[in-house]
């Protein structure tokens, strides 16, 4: 078997090591490979397909920064078949990976000298908290660091204890987080995350990074132009089905091209080039 | 250049079966379907088209990928790859030969498919010019030559003869297994053959179908023209179109449970499906209309974005043939296509 | 004599005039003649619409969608056709108030598989004549056949020239004839075989499936929102034809679901682009309603109850399944 050529669809095995629980519905996986480390090495944006053999096999993002090369973090939101399973984890279970797949941000190219943007709702923050963090690893690349952050209610802000003990106090970045609605024991901002980008009226010098769900993507969009962004400053990441995670099984384009292996991070005036199916 | 005996083709075929699988279109309750070749079986040379392809070959309906077994938190995997044995695919119709081509450009580029590579590597394609074609097909639109038509090794078949011509090297390998049943091929017979079936060629009532309009830079213009609300209106939404194609390529990996393990295999899936792009969050496609210009815009735009501007259809005429609401390619290029207005 | 098209066109165009329906669905030119295509025609399209003996496919499925809409539709239905209809009025699939039905003639409908498999290649077009003859134009030269001797598997075994839905009919008044074939002769000849045999048969048929879904999609009983082999909760959803067994279930779980609704319109065999006659599950079904229950005929009317879905003190015993099963 040994000298049979390496298949991509045949996946590594995970070991999953630690199960934290973010929200109601959304649990962080860290997962090692069974001798220790990473399993592949990635950049932030790229993603993975995560499986339990019997159950079903998905896409998703890889949370941690690869800087971290103890270990990989998956924050993952229960709501459908394998991402219910997933939930039902416990440390010491293993799973199977394969990737790591899509173009990643550019992290070293476009982003490097920027000062940057990142604009996250509920569970989007997940591909961005990759960035962020790799961002803070090589902090004197980048210039300054932006985060505004929302989610329906305080419960359901992911990563909550690293944004307020890491994020809040690194120098040359600043959080600001809100929720949908008023919630006892909240004295920050309220509102929806498009809103309070307008608000907080940013220079236009930035790099911008959205993700979150498609209406708060494209508001968000619409916000950032009106204070006069370009579009060709704002990055955001897309999810459709996938199945192959390499542009072979057919299913996740957007026109001509691949959300698995030409995105998943698209600049917005290249996903404007692209007809309106997602 | 050789030929044998068209009475002969048992002995031709037992030969090349000696070395390996030979698959060849055979009868099955009327239809015609790419088999392997005993001495029991029913060849049919006579019918044009198989009613599937000859994609089957490489790319299988459902082939094991891996297997895992799973003992409380542990998984293991195995890998069920195994070397792929030499075989021959007799009988492949120019359309089907170059579908392999745009087959290729998906399964073997970087990552390549394994499962697939292993396949190709290991099959000689014997091509069948096309004598008698049949209305439906259209593969000089794409510019195939059903009279030339290809593959490691040309064949034509005549009235009592079949003409033998090597074209590459597994294509001489296997013509050197073969040569001593093998005589050395009347150029002028088969030259008027060709000319004969040219002439058949020129009078097929689809052949002047116009391409233009339809490129890899063709997305903006075509994507929300108000035709695919009507074109896509009778559609079904099965997947025969999809599974008759000889470049449909797409699939879906799945898991059964063997009840001794858990058994991941691949099988076709077909845009046309109306769970293909749906997520647990959603669905890009809502309706028929959506998945029907997906198939096409695939085809004649999306395709050709990404392979130098080459097509996704041969021409091979199968969903013209086989569609429950006769909707197909033709209808489309004739609808959006520029030049089609009669 | 005025053609049934023209009678069929001048009734449309009158309905469509006066406000009783919006739209009509019947069938559109295709590229050969021998393919035309369901379609919807609003008021000023009905010079597309076409009927002819090629307009075999069977329309009334596509009223589940189209009552969903505003307005009201005419629907052209061959009286094989309102069989299905009346199915889907009785299941709740069709708002029978959104639908004007207008019955419409038929001498039988021809299966484009059958002129080929007289040998007749490169059809660029086909004539209908007197006679219900066909005069076929190939790029071989002209060719003739009978249509009685190229008839839809269906249209052999015609079920009835009446129309048991209608607001109105279409026709020319000339005799339509009618159909000898014994429906249940290859249901019966199967029955004669060993099991083994049978088995045998059907393993062979049903190999060739591709599980392309069109036999499901086509059937009018086939009604169900979600199937539950696409339902990936349901353990059986499959796509792929993994071990060949399971194609069979999928054959067998059908015939079983349609039972006792399916009004035997022949749509699965008809598009089934492997010839496999599945027809044959089906009329399997209906002989045995029809002798453990009295003859049935499924779509017949509205209101009556199905003999699988009521009850009588006479129904038969389940341990009939055992006595006629063989001699296991």
């Amino acid at each position: 078997m040994s000298n049979l050529p390496n298949e991509t669809l045949i996946p590594h095995i995970g070991v999953v090591t630690d199960v934290r629980i973010d929200t109601p519905d959304v649990k962080t996986f860290r997962v090692v490979a069974p001798e220790g480390g990473v399993c592949f090495k990635h950049i932030p944006g790229q993603c993975a397909m995560l499986s339990i053999p019997g159950v079903g096999e998905a896409m998703f993002s890889i949370t941690s920064s690869p800087t971290n090369t103890d270990f990989m973090e998956f924050s993952i939101k229960k709501c459908g078949c394998l991402t219910s399973w997933l939930h039902m984890m416990e440390p010491g279970q293993q799973i199977t990976i394969r990737g790591p797949y899509g173009n990643g941000f550019p992290v070293e190219s476009d982003f490097k000298g920027k000062d940057l943007l990142f604009i996250a709702g509920g569970i989007g923050l997940a591909p961005l908290r990759s960035v962020i963090n790799y961002v803070r690893h090589y902090r004197s690349n980048y210039g300054k660091v932006d985060i505004v952050y929302g989610s329906r209610s305080k419960d359901d802000l992911v990563d909550y204890n690293e944004i307020l003990n890491e994020w809040c106090n690194e120098e040359g970045v600043n959080v600001y987080l809100t929720i949908d609605r008023e919630q006892e024991g909240w004295d920050g901002h309220v509102g929806f995350v498009p809103n309070y980008v307008k608000e907080l009226g940013f220079d236009t010098n930035k790099t911008a990074i959205i993700c979150g769900p498609p209406i708060m993507i494209k508001f968000t969009l619409a916000g950032l132009q009106e204070l006069g962004f370009d579009k060709t400053q704002v990055f955001t990441t897309m999810e459709l089905k996938m199945k192959c995670g390499v542009g072979k099984c057919g299913r996740c384009n957007i026109g001509s091209k691949y959300v698995c292996k030409d995105g998943p991070v698209f600049r917005c005036d290249q996903l404007d080039e692209l007809p309106n199916e997602y | 250049m050789y030929q044998i005996e068209k009475a002969r083709l048992g002995e031709l075929f037992a030969r090349i079966a000696a070395s390996g699988e030979l698959i060849l279109p055979v009868e099955n309750n009327g239809t015609s379907q790419y088999g392997t070749w005993t001495p029991e079986v029913e060849v049919r040379l006579d019918r044009l088209n198989t009613v599937r392809s000859a994609k089957d070959c490489f790319f299988p309906q459902t082939e094991n990928l891996m297997g895992f077994q799973m003992k409380g938190k542990e998984i293991s995997i195995i890998d069920q790859r195994k070397p792929c044995e030499p075989f021959t695919v007799f009988g492949v119709r120019a359309c089907d030969a170059a579908s392999f081509g745009i087959l290729d450009r998906v399964f073997l580029s970087e990552p390549v498919d394994t499962y697939y590579q292993s396949r190709r590597l290991a099959g000689t394609i014997v091509t069948l010019a096309c004598g008698e074609p049949e209305e439906t097909c259209f593969c000089s639109v794409f510019g195939i030559d059903a009279v030339k038509p290809g593959g490691d090794v040309s064949c034509w078949l005549t009235e009592d003869t079949l003409f033998w011509k090597s074209l590459t090297e597994k294509g001489d390998a296997l013509t050197e297994k073969v040569k001593d049943l093998l005589t050395d091929g009347d150029e002028a017979a088969l030259k008027a053959y060709q000319e004969k079936i040219s002439a058949i060629h020129e009078k097929l009532p689809l052949k002047n179908l116009s391409l233009e309009g339809f490129n890899g830079d063709a997305t903006e213009a075509l994507f929300d023209r108000p035709e695919w609300a009507e074109l896509s209106e009778a559609c079904i939404g099965c997947g025969t179109c999809t599974f008759v194609c000889p470049t449909c390529q797409c699939y879906d990996i799945r898991d059964f449970d063997t009840g001794h393990g858990i058994q991941r295999f691949r099988c076709w899936d077909s845009c046309m499906y109306s769970d293909f792009t749906k997520m647990a969050g959603g669905n890009p496609r809502l309706t028929q209309k959506e998945r029907f210009r997906q198939r096409f815009m695939h085809k004649l735009v999306y395709y050709p974005a990404n392979n130098d501007g080459i097509y996704s259809c041969v021409g091979c005429g199968r969903c013209v043939a086989k569609c429950p609401i006769s909707m197909n390619i033709v209808k489309v290029i004739k609808t959006l296509g520029v030049k089609n207005h009669e | 004599m005025q053609r049934v098209i023209e009678i069929i066109k001048e009734k449309a165009g009158k309905l469509l005039a006066d406000g009783t329906v919006d739209r009509v669905i019947g069938w559109k030119d295709g590229e050969f003649f021998y393919d035309p295509t369901p379609a919807v025609f609003s008021a000023g399209e009905l010079e597309n619409l076409r009927y002819d003996s090629f307009c075999g496919a069977n329309v009334s499925k596509y009223l589940i969608a189209e009552t969903k809409k505003e307005g009201k539709i005419l629907a052209l239905l061959k009286p094989c056709d309102t069989y299905s209809f009346n199915e889907l009025v009785k299941e709740h699939r069709v708002d029978r108030d959104k639908v004007y039905v207008l019955g419409i003639e038929c001498r039988g409908k021809a299966d484009i598989n059958k002129i080929r498999d007289l040998g007749i290649k490169g059809i660029e077009s086909i004539e209908e004549l007197p006679g219900d003859e066909l005069l076929v134009h190939t790029i071989y030269g002209d060719k003739t056949c009978k249509l009685n001797d190229v008839l839809l598997e269906k249209c052999l075994c015609c079920k009835s020239k009446t129309h048991v839905a209608s607001d109105d009919l279409a026709l020319t008044g000339e005799p339509m004839p009618e159909a000898p074939k014994d429906r249940f002769a290859m249901v019966a000849k199967l029955e004669m075989m060993t099991p083994d045999e049978r088995f045998e048969f059907w393993r062979g048929e049903l190999s060739r499936c591709i599980r392309c879904n069109a036999c499901r999609n086509v059937c009018p009983a086939c009604s169900c929102l979600k199937c539950v082999f696409d339902n990936d909760a349901s353990g059986v959803a499959s796509k792929a034809n993994a071990d060949t067994f399971e194609e069979n279930m999928f054959h067998i779980i059908r015939a079983f679901h349609v039972a006792g609704r399916c009004t035997d319109c022949g749509e699965c065999s008809r598009v089934c682009p492997q010839h496999i006659p599945l027809h044959l599950l089906n009329r399997k079904f209906i002989k045995d309603i029809n002798e453990f229950y009295g003859e049935y005929q499924a779509g017949a009317d509205t209101t009556s109850r199905g003999p699988l879905t009521d009850y009588t003190p006479d129904d038969v015993e389940p341990s009939i399944v055992m006595k006629r099963g063989g001699d296991q």
